[in-house]
């Protein structure tokens, strides 16, 4: 799966980043972000867009993966 | 559902917002300024002799309490993480041009709602402003604008802002001979330091849980159709509105509205500064001082740029007297070449260049 990496980004740069993935990537992408607020905007974008968001957290980052 | 958590939050923070702003006004603050950073900054610098300008001196509370009230909470929420690194000088430059702005206009973003809800309709003119200076930025963010990625930082250079404040506050409580306080003017007049600091604390804490924002509303209606945000911002117009019309303080026109300048121009460019520049920031002056609290250094070096873009702004008699009809020659030339230097950071910090 393709994987936007949007450590260390602040919003709304990985919801921006997140937006062009998924437009070059329709089928889903997984994005990395290493605070809370993306990992809230991300998911609420992504379900946004009708699509599924789970996130899982390893060591203070999330690994959020966007799905139909 | 989350969303509607989210919502509830934004909601709920908003209301106690808007209401604190009334109290503090009732309890002594000025007219329409129970909130507003960039004015409460320029007090601070003033209270420190950053500048001399008698009538804008004193250590607000408020400013303390936002900062302290952000950091405890995301402590105590496991959101503390000291993190910087993401184009540190080029935000003290962009946190320096919202201090210019927003002086210009007489107030920060949440001031500009608070005028509002008072009936001040120059307010009205700096919202527009406020809005194109954001809808420029999200058009350089749309191309690709970012100041880089921060990185982890240690946990000194993390609380060493929040650790500033409450030398701010230890100095303020026991030694205010230190400070200058004005005697007359703006900077004169404020709440019991109690009350602020607890409003302060209190507000703090609930914009850090609801990641409140005046411009980060507006960008994400312009950018991703999104609400969510902006509702806080649309609740602290309607509670702080509903209050001055029960206190008797709304009165709505443009002339003779308390710390207010009433050059349509002015105050539409200065607000577009703003605008611009908070949206290239990642969020308004008081979600920096939310950011600042929870470990973010970049933005304790953003609000280091507000003091000092506060010091040159009257150092250098870049902002006027508040009952001038708008700024003179020099700030109005800070006003257009902070536009300009905005406009070439966010150029050259996008992908525009790349994709030609």
């Amino acid at each position: 799966m393709f994987e936007v990496d949007c450590r260390g980004l602040s919003c709304p740069e990985p919801v921006i980043n997140t937006k062009r993935a998924l437009k070059s990537h329709p089928e889903g992408v997984e994005v990395l972000v290493d605070n809370r607020v993306p990992l809230e905007n991300v998911t609420r974008f992504a379900h946004a867009m009708g699509y599924n968001a789970s996130s899982v957290e390893k060591e203070g980052e999330w690994r959020i993966t966007i799905k139909k | 559902m989350k969303v509607s958590k989210e919502k509830i939050g934004l909601a709920v923070t908003g209301i106690i917002v808007g209401l604190s702003a009334v109290i503090l006004t009732i309890f002594g603050n000025p007219k329409n300024m129970g909130f507003c950073i960039a004015c409460f900054v320029r007090d601070m610098a003033g209270a420190v002799k950053l500048h001399s300008a008698a009538v804008v001196q004193y250590m607000r509370p408020e400013v303390i309490g936002i900062v302290l009230g952000s950091f405890f909470l995301s402590l105590a929420k496991g959101e503390f993480k000291p993190r910087g690194g993401s184009s540190p000088f080029t935000r003290f430059i962009l946190g320096f041009l919202v201090m210019i702005g927003a002086l210009t206009f007489l107030g920060c973003p949440l001031r500009m709602v608070l005028r509002l809800a008072g009936g001040d309709l120059n307010a009205l003119v700096g919202l527009f402003g406020f809005t194109c200076g954001i809808a420029v930025g999200c058009f350089f963010i749309s191309k690709g604008f970012s100041l880089g990625r921060a990185y982890k930082q240690n946990k000194v250079e993390g609380i060493a802002l929040p650790v500033v404040n409450v030398v701010f506050l230890v100095a303020l409580v026991a030694f205010p001979s230190l400070l200058a306080f004005s005697e007359s003017g703006p900077g004169s007049m404020h709440a019991p330091i109690l009350l602020s600091l607890i409003i302060g604390l209190l507000v703090g804490g609930l914009a850090q849980r609801t990641r409140l924002c005046m411009a980060g509303g507006i960008r994400d209606i312009i950018l991703l159709k999104d609400w969510t945000l902006a509702l806080g911002s649309v609740m602290i117009f309607v509670v702080a509105l509903i209050g001055n019309l029960v206190t008797g303080s709304f009165k709505l026109g443009f002339t003779g509205q308390p710390v207010a300048q009433t050059s349509h121009i002015w105050n539409f460019l200065g607000m577009l500064l703003v605008g611009l520049a908070s949206v290239l920031l990642g969020g308004c002056p008081l979600r920096q001082l939310i950011m600042a609290g929870e470990g973010n250094t970049d933005s304790a070096v953003t609000v280091l740029g507000f003091f000092v873009g506060a010091a040159f702004a009257h150092n250098f008699k870049l902002v006027g007297n508040a009952t001038e009809t708008g700024p003179n020659v020099y700030g109005k030339s800070a006003v257009i070449i902070g536009i300009v230097i905005a406009l070439l950071i966010a150029f050259f910090n996008s992908r525009i260049k790349e994709e030609k």
